[in-house]
């Protein structure tokens, strides 16, 4: 079923990028995961050069792959076949310039706001007087003025998570790696997290890939949308989202972001996975 | 401090015309209370069956007794608990200070873990009790036996919490920790032994009452001094009620040693589940 899809031409596929100005390259990558009860295809051959300050979201049904190819490209495992570089550097371990929010926040409960922000720069070996500016800053684009000195449980969902996102830009990364950040939260508080995560982007212009699988998110936010066929994962379309920024929340309402969210919506009625 | 709260409760009570029962119900169940409430029932039920049933003293001595035994021998008391309280936090230290490297050991390699750990599950079944002459033959009487009962039987529990507590961490934080570039000491120190804090003080409070109890069983077996000497005195003069006067000061010293740990656990590790609402109360 999925070859019949993939036979398909693919919509609206992007142009096919330069490699000169590709900060990501994933070229030809897959991953079998060994376990007791035997080989887990996770990922299929997956290409994909993602632009220096793009944002590129990817969606796809549950166990498509999708967190499996975020933690290749931050060096958390390896391929098992296919190479994958950040600006020009294969990466084989968890490189310099990335910084990632993980679907939890996992903050450290016995150290407060500001110390979590500043793990960052203490695990690094960086030195924090340095940081001290930029990791105040972040909490005060973040709305976390204030709560520098509370600790990780007695802040929201919200709260804790827009505190991961600090953590992951304090050093100042050139990537930005984001797996489902705000799955947890309720529908409002995303909108709105959505909403800050377009500015605080807009203002940084990291190159992000931003896992989710709520496919308005994707439009929302992306310049791309990847979307991936299920498992074992492989990019079953790509869309270049063509709405200009900044994009106020109310461009969901808008006739040309329906018509996106439908076209990719339909790859899941597809393949049968109705509740996506 | 608890006058205080009690005065607070009175002015409650008059604005709201509370009745007099109400106040009982409160009192007995702010938490300070609890556990004395609970011993003076005991105390009250040990009493009475004893009456009612006409238990003689020989089998079971009157509470009464034996508190007059405490009051009156507490000079003896003390003296003895002395030895058995330095045994008990040697025994202690030594679970500890051996436990803790060798839960580390275990839970770093699996290795490690398959060659230790069914070992150390073999040895903790064997009866502790039974083998405590043997220390004495081996290291004579006084301190030494004691000590070692006392470490064996405080040192399991202190490797099995530990090393849970190490193993039970999300990968998700250790991910996190390794896209930082963090190596496995910094790993370690700033995020695994933190995490691990909870656990390995759970063990540790096991560890303390059970240390009281392998240092008694020491001093059963091999010692002139201490109470589980006490105890064996009491025991063969048949008198019952210096002997639960003697369990009493036992029970009193784990109780303390508790106590103090969790005393210090509450320092040490102020921001986990059990304790947020001390910190919030405090705020
Ligand atoms: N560490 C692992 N060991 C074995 N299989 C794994 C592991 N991680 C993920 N998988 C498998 O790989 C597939 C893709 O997982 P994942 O990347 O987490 O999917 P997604 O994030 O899209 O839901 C799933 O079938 C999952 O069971
Ligand atoms: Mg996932």
């Amino acid at each position: 079923m999925t070859y019949a899809f993939a036979a398909r031409p693919v919509i609206a596929q992007s142009a096919p990028v330069m490699t000169a100005e590709a900060h990501i390259s994933i070229d030809a990558v897959t991953k079998i995961y060994q376990t007791k009860s035997g080989q887990v295809e996770s990922l299929r051959p997956i290409d994909l050069s993602i632009r220096r300050g793009e944002f590129l979201a990817v969606v796809g049904p549950s166990g498509c792959g999708k967190s499996t190819l975020l933690k290749l490209v931050a060096g958390l495992t390896s391929a098992t076949s296919g190479t994958i570089s950040i600006g020009g550097k294969a990466v084989s371990e968890p490189p310099d310039g990335v910084g990632i929010v993980f679907q939890n926040p996992v903050l450290l409960p016995w150290k407060t706001v500001r110390e979590n922000v500043m793990l960052q720069i203490r695990m690094r070996g960086l030195d924090p007087a340095k940081y001290a500016d930029a990791a105040q800053r972040l909490l005060k684009t973040a709305g976390l003025e204030g709560f520098e000195k509370s600790y990780p449980w007695e802040l929201s969902g919200g709260m804790k998570q827009r505190a991961s996102i600090c953590r992951a830009l304090v050093h100042d990364p050139e990537v930005l790696l984001m797996d489902e950040p705000f799955g947890a939260l309720d529908a409002m508080t995303r909108e709105k997290m959505n909403a800050e995560l377009q500015r605080i982007w807009a203002e940084s212009r990291k190159t992000v890939m931003l896992i989710t699988h709520s496919i308005p998110e994707a439009v929302y936010l992306a310049d791309r949308v990847v979307v991936m066929s299920s498992r074992p994962g492989t990019i079953e379309a790509i869309y270049d989202i063509d709405l200009p920024r900044p994009r106020p929340l109310s461009v969901m309402g808008e006739p040309a972001f329906i018509r996106y969210t439908q076209d990719i919506r339909k790859h899941f009625f597809a393949q049968g996975d109705l509740d996506h | 401090m608890t006058i205080a709260a009690g005065g607070d409760r009175q002015v409650q009570v008059r604005t709201t015309k509370m009745s007099v029962t109400n106040i009982l119900a409160r009192v007995a169940t702010s938490e300070a209370v609890k556990p004395l409430l609970l011993i003076l029932v005991i105390l009250i039920g040990w009493d009475l069956a004893i009456r009612m049933f006409g238990i003689p003293a020989y089998l079971i001595p009157a509470p009464l007794d034996v508190v007059e035994q405490i009051v009156l021998q507490w000079p003896l008391l003390l003296r003895e608990s002395l030895p058995t309280l330095y045994a008990t936090l040697c025994g202690f230290a030594l679970s500890a200070l051996i436990g803790i490297p060798l839960a580390l050991l275990i839970a770093s390699s699996r290795l490690i873990e398959s060659y230790l750990y069914p070992l150390l599950v073999f040895s903790q079944s064997i009866p502790k009790v039974a083998i405590a002459p043997l220390f004495v033959v081996w290291f004579g009487f006084g301190m030494l036996p004691k000590v070692i009962v006392a470490f064996l039987l405080g040192v399991f529990p202190v490797i099995v919490s530990t090393v849970l507590a190490l193993k039970s961490i999300d990968a998700e934080m250790i991910d996190l920790a390794r896209s930082m570039r963090s190596g496995p000491l910094r790993t370690f120190l700033q995020i695994r032994l933190p995490h691990a804090m909870p656990g390995i003080f759970g063990g540790l409070k096991v560890s303390i009452t059970l240390a009281v109890v392998g240092a008694v069983v020491g001093e059963f077996v091999g010692s002139n001094s201490g109470i589980g000497y006490l105890l064996q005195i009491a025991n063969g003069n048949f008198d019952l009620p210096l002997m639960f006067a003697a369990l009493f000061v036992l029970s009193m010293m784990g109780v303390l040693l508790f106590w103090i740990l969790d005393a210090i656990e509450g320092l040490l590790v102020p921001w986990h589940e059990s304790r947020r609402r001390d910190l919030r109360e405090g705020a």
